[in-house]
């Protein structure tokens, strides 16, 4: 799965950059686009990672309740699955053991292993390595209530202006509202797995994502950060229950090799 | 849009000729370096002691490839975030480095340093490293060897393609092509 995700994206993110690639209209900006059609092709018959950033592997176990593990440590077993696909792959070996000392550990692992519980019997693993380029302009902002609607958008566009280039546009913008401090940033993380043709099931949600998507793309930073009319083919905004006293906004900002794959078994 | 072919070692003249916003291609030798080796090469510089290469007209390429598979000469090979590496680069732009190549904003020392030396940044496209290790011919690890991704090479390029982003005197495309204000 690993090894997949790192050469081939899901087929709503092949079609949002063939469309991003349609709608640009800067000359710079649609050559970048058509230069990223030919990166993705290469990366497929080549089988040459999309990006040499193969990312920290983040993984979300969604476990059924009524599965039981035998015969061994589940998070050794995932973290021996990275190791094996990292090696295996020729992927890059991007995690240092220590963030201080920093010694890489020349396999990738640990991966970053998110486990909840659902109903039923059935076990769905995400594997959806993140690269830092973009990891690294994603951003928590911590709003009082009264900064309302207007404060998420603020936020939001912050975020993306601040990552302009270095987030490796055009991006896909995940965002989290609600929760707690750490709960907010998980549903942004997990926003980005979410299909680009979902819209949000809530309606004002739905339209929030539509305007800032909209407002994004009038920034101008376009495909590369060279300007032009793409600068973001989603945001996905995933929501929680919060606090009285609180309004938590978690952007995590996602370049255009937004990497992901599903099983279930 | 004219497409410019230019060489290495790059010479000051050539780059007082490049201007933000020109497409370009590199042919000739360029060494990668990211964090790590920026960080041993700047503390080399500042101990007198030498570089794992000729800073004069050279040019580093902010990359940390994926490993070749066999028979091939490199993995993915496309561009870091180069303001990480902003507070060395005055330094070795001092030491005679005449080109960059990465991705992101520089900030402004770096800018002034740049305008100081003669030198130019080039972006190439940040996520297209299976596309850009085409035109990479060859490579050998030159220095820090136990950096893994991160050690020095000493990379061999063919019309390599960049876009000049900073040119000499100071322009800058990032903040030229940009209305971010009224987002
Ligand atoms: S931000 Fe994404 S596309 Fe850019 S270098 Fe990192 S992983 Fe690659």
């Amino acid at each position: 799965m690993c090894i997949e995700a790192n050469h081939f994206l899901s087929p709503d993110m092949r079609e949002a950059l063939s469309d991003a690639l349609k709608r640009e209209d800067s000359p710079l900006g649609k050559q970048v686009l058509t230069e990223l059609q030919e990166n993705l092709k290469i990366a497929g018959e080549d089988m040459i990672p999309i990006c040499q950033d193969t990312g920290m592997a983040v993984i979300f176990m969604e476990i059924g309740q009524e599965v039981h593990f035998e015969g061994g440590d589940l998070n050794e077993a995932i973290n021996e699955g990275v190791r094996q696909g990292y090696t295996e792959g020729y992927l890059r070996k991007s995690v240092v053991k220590d963030p201080l000392i920093r010694e890489n550990t020349k396999d990738n692992t640990p991966a970053v292993v998110h486990f909840m519980m659902i109903p039923g019997n059935q076990v769905n693993i995400t594997v959806a390595p993140k690269g830092f380029g973009s990891e690294n302009m994603s951003r928590v902002f911590m709003l009082k209530p009264a900064e309302g609607i207007e404060g998420v958008k603020n936020a939001v566009l912050t975020a993306v202006k601040d990552a302009g280039p270095n987030a490796c546009p055009p991006m896909v913008v995940g965002v989290g509202i609600g929760g707690t401090f750490e709960k907010c940033a998980l549903l942004a993380k997990k926003a980005l797995t979410r299909d680009l043709n979902k819209n949000a099931g809530e309606q004002h949600i739905a339209a929030l994502e539509k305007e800032l998507l909209d407002r994004i793309n009038a920034s101008g930073i376009g495909p590369a950060g060279l300007g032009g009319l793409v600068t973001a083919m989603a945001v996905n905004i995933e929501t929680y229950p919060t606090h009285i006293a609180g309004l938590p906004v978690a952007v995590n900002i996602c370049c255009h090799v937004n990497r992901h794959v599903t099983r279930s078994i | 849009m004219d497409n410019i072919h230019i060489k290495t070692p790059l010479l000051l003249e050539t780059a007082d000729t490049l201007k933000a916003g020109d497409h370009i291609y590199i042919t000739g030798v360029i060494y990668t370096a990211r964090d790590a080796a920026h960080e041993r090469m700047y503390a080399a510089l500042k101990n007198g002691e030498p570089l794992p290469f000729d800073p004069e007209n050279a040019v580093i390429y902010y990359m940390g490839p994926s490993p070749a598979r066999p028979g091939r000469v490199i993995g993915s090979a496309g561009p870091t975030t180069a303001s990480r590496m902003d507070k060395y680069t005055p330094a070795l732009l001092d030491a005679g480095l005449r080109g960059m190549i990465g991705k992101g904003r520089r900030n402004d020392e770096v800018k002034a340093a740049m305008i100081r030396n003669h030198a130019v940044y080039f972006a190439a496209i940040g996520g297209a490293g299976a596309l850009l290790s085409r035109a990479i011919k060859a490579s050998e690890v030159i220095a820090y060897d136990d950096l893994g991704t991160e050690a020095v090479r000493r990379l061999t390029v063919e019309d390599f393609p960049a876009i000049v982003v900073m040119d000499a005197k100071g322009n800058d495309l990032y903040s030229a092509e940009q209305k971010i204000e009224y987002i």
